[in-house]
């Protein structure tokens, strides 16, 4: 009898194929359970071992420069952390991380609506806090943490980072 | 007799494979709360962890004395 021409292009060869035991399949789920507890202990090492991270200071703008409502973009830690210096109020001004906590599109300040936009999914934070309101980003946004000395403001480190 | 055997060890299967997909939940579970700076998760996930792979080595044994009675 003539072979099926899918055989020839796809010779699978089942006598050569090798069965996988229950015994092998329960020791593969042991070894992956293993794996699973020390990943889970290398988190909880991790967690306890953690150094803090010292950030520079960095002047980020006068008191002057900045309007009531207005906002300032500045570049902290690094110059490829873009972050917002916003002015919420006479004397309240916050700072966050620009990038988006989901994918990492730039999220935009909507100071009169007391939010955060990142218009790639529509992610919304709380502009006082950082904090998620709706959309998919996990986590809240990173604070920079501000010092005020006399009429300058200076970026002193992030939280949430 | 030989087919309740299987059917032990096929159930034991079964509940190893439904036990380690809830770690592997625990662990991107704990390793997303560590990333958000949410460190006191790590000891109750290690734990969980810990207890869930105790119940896969039992589950694991008890397979093996039941197949090794088959053999």
């Amino acid at each position: 009898m003539r072979e099926p021409s899918w055989r020839t292009d796809f010779p699978v060869a089942t006598g050569d194929e090798r069965m996988v035991t229950r015994r092998q399949f329960s020791r593969f789920l042991l070894l992956t359970s293993l794996g699973m507890f020390v990943g889970n202990l290398w988190i909880l090492v991790r967690s306890r071992f953690r150094r803090a991270t010292v950030y520079p200071e960095l002047r980020v703008a006068r008191v002057a420069d900045v309007p009531v409502q207005g906002v300032k973009l500045f570049h902290y830690p690094g110059p490829d952390d873009p972050c917002l210096l916003i002015r919420t109020a006479e004397d309240t001004f916050v700072a966050y991380g620009q990038k988006c906590t989901h994918l990492s599109c730039a999220v935009l300040p909507k100071v009169a609506e007391g939010k955060l936009h990142c218009p790639c999914h529509e992610g919304w934070f709380a502009i006082d806090d950082g904090r998620v309101l709706q959309g998919p980003p996990p986590r809240p946004l990173p604070r920079v943490v501000l010092e005020r000395r006399g009429e300058e403001l200076f970026a002193v480190r992030i939280e949430g980072a | 007799m030989k087919s309740r055997r299987r059917d032990a060890i096929d159930g034991a299967l079964a509940l190893l494979s439904v036990l380690l997909v809830v770690q592997m939940w625990l662990l991107t579970a704990a390793l997303e709360a560590d990333l958000a700076g949410h460190h006191e998760a790590a000891l109750p996930g290690a734990v969980l962890s810990g207890l869930l792979f105790a119940a896969c080595v039992a589950l694991g044994l008890l397979a093996e004395r039941v197949h090794a009675r088959h053999d």
